[in-house]
């Protein structure tokens, strides 16, 4: 199977040279799931920024390829590159809150979309935006698109901006980190919503998370990242059973997991951290010559 | 006994419903809470968001005001006390915060941040006391001339947690401290919180919607679910056999880090 | 894990030094007036009136800006003129502020009673309109400095007050007063070392936008010869003045309206230079 979206070599830099992404490679497989696990700080989120042309000013790609659908977007004009990330891709945002705008009704924000950017009439539009509100199970879709964000609670807004996510049909989508502002029993159901629509509408999916927990339910393939260089990429059922780069195992070791009554309270341990930071340093000596 | 709750009730006036003239109508968020916090224990609290228990430690805290019951606090009825008549108890129970970002004074230092409540409650040698607290979280004594957005979640939330400490108090409150932190900062803020309830022989009480944080930290638990207590009992027990039937879907709705977990 | 945290640089603070240098200068220009002024600024001589700027041929040596039509020296009218402005700027703008922020912060932070007398008194003093306000005080009370300032004091304090109880709420709001409280700290000590820091930088910047109000302020009203009732040399009667002779003497204009123009600007970017540069929350 062809990646639908294959990064290579992406390097991603802050003004001044400190490197944020240290030759990123990965492919994300349309109709599957590919987690981006990591702490914070790792730069899971700037991959997703540099794919979707979000990246801060202070950050410029130095190298990489960023094939989307067989195309190369880093080589295409800002304005074609938008355009074309515009009908492909779409974003599941961390922050249900922030995300939407407080002083516009649902309706007018899922179908704003659609009509400006797509070109679609009114009408169509908001029968789409109906369907998909159904789709992701908010009861009484009518009203809740006269709502206002406030109005509705943390888990109905990351529904809708899921349904908003899926509305032009993308065969991309970036979720960032998309529950992590949840509770664990709204979690389950966000997380089980957005395997079954992206099961059902074939689309390839970037899942960024610091959670193996979460990886574990909703990936396919898994890419480990640490101070923006990837340590290892897995399929997922070999990752939890043979984690082969000690940081990989150490994060899993991390991981809480009730049913083991000791718990499992281990941060990574020190030698682990100093091995890796030191494949980094040989990374970026390598890198400068 | 460190607390002895009973019949907590608390009521929030809802703004969204307001009426131009008159007060705005009242929401229940604690209805009749009863409880014992014996001293030394390490009390989880478990809920869903709009379980009402982040108001139930803001009111153990004195932050809110009860409408009903009362809060005792080491033999002390604290339920309707005044600002003025609190505050020379208030060393004696303290909080962490859940968000570090804005628990933490951007525009002050590391250092005065944890300096000021000790200048408030009269104590001297702040220098030694500042740098003491750093020490007991982990945290280098430089960090003291640091700006709180000059350093990582983690190490705010030690901040938080330095502050707390250097009252030397009798019960601290973790308000969904690890909430916001990935795994392994997570890890490190639970077992520093470990040691130093051990270390300052400290009561605890910790709020969190997790329950997989719980278990290894916590000796009972509380599991409340819009604002009623719908179990609560030893740590053990609970997780080895749940009663309530949102106990037990809390537990079901972990995602843990096994892919053969299959999720009902 | 590695902190690539404040790899960033801060920027040049060139709007602070360009806006400073201006303001200082024209500070000591007027402090020292007496000193620094080449000519007496009220002496006429009809011999020498209309004389053009130092690089004109024509110019008569010792009148650097040129002459007006009385002969009177544009340079020291100028700067005689910046002592009224700046005196009208800082007096007016600070007790501003101090009315209208003390007002918000307390309305903002203690909430209760004390937010609703202050914000019903706001309310009601907003529904005056404001320039009705000013003309009525002046009628009243005469031309002059004191009703100047007075004027703008009475119409521009609401706005700080709405502001900073604004921003006083939303910071009241935050998990570090809750912390304070906590703590055992009073209110008051909460508001002046908790709140008033983190409201301190909208406190400047509608501090500097005040004086900059104050100039223009000052400057419309000499401009229509409302303004203080002796023959002292004001801006904006200086480009009042300038505008009958504009053809033969553009000079007698366009100084006073650069260095008025300068002025503001500099004021309004003070503000925001002080908060680029002495903030430490980055942005």
């Amino acid at each position: 199977m062809t990646a639908y979206l294959s990064i290579r070599n992406l390097t991603v830099t802050l003004t001044g040279g400190t490197p944020i992404l240290r030759n990123v490679s990965l492919d994300v497989v349309a109709g599957q799931v590919h987690g981006l696990v990591g702490e914070s700080g790792a730069g899971k989120s700037m991959i997703g920024k540099a794919v979707l042309g979000t990246l801060p000013r202070a950050l410029t790609i130095s190298t990489g390829e960023i094939w989307l659908d067989g195309v190369n977007i880093l080589t295409l004009r800002a304005s074609q590159r938008r355009q074309r990330i515009g009908a492909i891709a779409a974003l599941i945002p961390q922050d249900p809150l922030t995300a939407l705008n407080p002083s516009k009704r649902i309706g007018p924000q899922i179908t704003r979309r659609l009509v400006d950017i797509l070109g679609w009439s009114k009408q169509v539009a908001t029968a789409r935006a109906l369907d998909l509100l159904a789709e992701v199970q908010i009861p009484d879709p009518v009203r809740v698109m006269r709502t206002y964000p406030h109005e509705l609670s943390g888990g109905m807004r990351q529904r809708i901006l899921i349904a908003s996510a899926f509305a032009a049909e993308p065969k991309l989508i970036i979720a960032d980190e998309p529950t992590t502002a949840l509770d664990v029993t709204v979690q389950k159901q966000i997380l089980r919503l957005i395997s079954d629509m992206q099961t059902r509408h074939n689309t390839a999916l970037l899942f960024v998370t610091h959670d193996l927990g979460v990886v574990s339910k909703v990936c396919d393939t898994l890419s480990v990242l640490y101070a923006g260089k990837v340590v290892e990429d897995a399929r997922m059922y070999r990752f939890f059973m043979r984690p082969i780069h000690p940081y990989s195992a150490a994060l899993l070791a991390a991981t809480p997991t009730y049913t083991d009554p000791t718990g499992s309270l281990t941060p990574v341990p020190p030698k682990v951290i100093k091995a890796v930071e030191q494949e980094i340093q040989e990374h970026d000596m390598r890198a400068r010559r | 006994m460190m607390y002895r709750i009973n019949n907590l009730q608390l009521s929030l006036p809802d703004m969204t419903r307001k009426p131009l003239l008159g007060a705005a109508p009242r929401i229940k968020i604690l209805k009749g809470l009863t409880f014992d916090l014996p001293k030394g224990e390490v009390l989880g609290i478990v809920g869903g968001s709009g379980s009402g228990k982040s108001t139930l430690g803001r009111a153990m805290l004195r932050l809110l005001e009860p409408t009903g019951g009362n809060i005792e606090f080491d033999g002390t009825d604290i339920t309707y006390l005044s600002e003025n008549q609190l505050r020379p108890t208030r060393k004696r129970f303290q909080m962490i915060f859940q968000d570090p970002m804005s628990s933490l004074n951007p525009r002050r230092r590391v250092g005065g941040i944890i300096a000021c409540p000790l200048r408030v409650n009269g104590m001297d040698n702040l220098d030694t006391r500042v740098t003491e607290a750093l020490e007991m979280v982990g945290l280098p004594n430089h960090f003291g001339n640091r700006y709180p957005h000059e350093l990582s979640g983690g190490q705010r939330q030690r901040v938080g947690i330095a502050r707390a400490i250097a009252l030397r108090p009798d019960f601290i409150l973790a308000d969904e401290i690890v909430s916001g932190l990935d795994v392994s900062s997570q890890a490190q803020v639970l077992n520093l919180l470990e040691n130093l309830v051990k270390e300052l022989g400290l009561t605890l009480a910790f709020i969190s919607h997790d329950l997989s944080v719980i278990r290894r930290l916590c000796t009972r638990v509380l599991v409340l679910h819009q604002g009623v207590i719908v179990e609560g009992g030893p740590t053990e027990a609970l997780f080895a056999s749940p009663r309530a039937a949102y106990t037990r879907e809390l537990l079901n709705a972990i995602p843990l880090p096994n892919p053969y977990q299959r999720w009902a | 894990m590695r902190d690539e945290r404040g790899a960033l640089k801060r920027p040049l603070g060139l709007r602070l030094w360009l806006s400073g240098s201006w303001l200082t200068l024209l500070f000591f220009a007027a402090l020292f007036a007496p000193l620094i002024a080449p000519k007496d600024p009220l002496m006429q001589d009809l011999f020498l009136g209309r004389m053009p700027p130092f690089w004109v041929s024509g110019a008569e040596p010792g009148f650097w800006l040129g002459t007006d039509s009385l002969g009177r020296d544009v340079l020291s009218r100028i700067v005689y003129g910046a002592r009224l402005t700046l005196i009208v700027a800082f007096v007016a703008g600070v007790l501003t502020c101090i009315i209208g922020a003390t007002l918000g912060l307390i309305a903002g932070y203690y909430r209760g009673w004390a937010d609703r007398l202050i914000s019903r008194f706001v309310d009601i003093w907003m529904a005056f309109p404001p320039i009705l306000f000013a003309i009525l005080l002046i009628a009243v009370l005469g031309p002059g400095l004191f009703s100047i300032i007075l004027a703008i004091i009475i119409i521009d304090w609401t706005r700080f007050a709405r502001v900073i109880r604004a921003e006083a709420m939303s910071q009241g709001a935050m998990d570090y007063v809750a912390s304070a409280q906590v703590a055992g700290r009073t209110k008051l000590d909460t508001m002046l070392s908790e709140i008033l820091p983190n409201v301190l930088p909208t406190i400047i910047a509608l501090l500097t936008l005040e004086m900059g109000i104050g100039v223009i302020v000052e400057a419309i009203l000499s401009f229509v010869n409302l303004s203080i009732s002796t023959d002292s040399p004001t801006w904006g009667g200086m480009i009042s003045e300038g505008r009958t002779s504009i053809h033969q003497a553009w000079w007698v204009l366009v100084f006073p309206l650069i260095t008025l123009f300068l002025t503001v600007l500099s004021f309004s970017q003070l503000g925001e230079g002080l908060k680029d540069r002495f903030d430490p929350v980055l942005r």
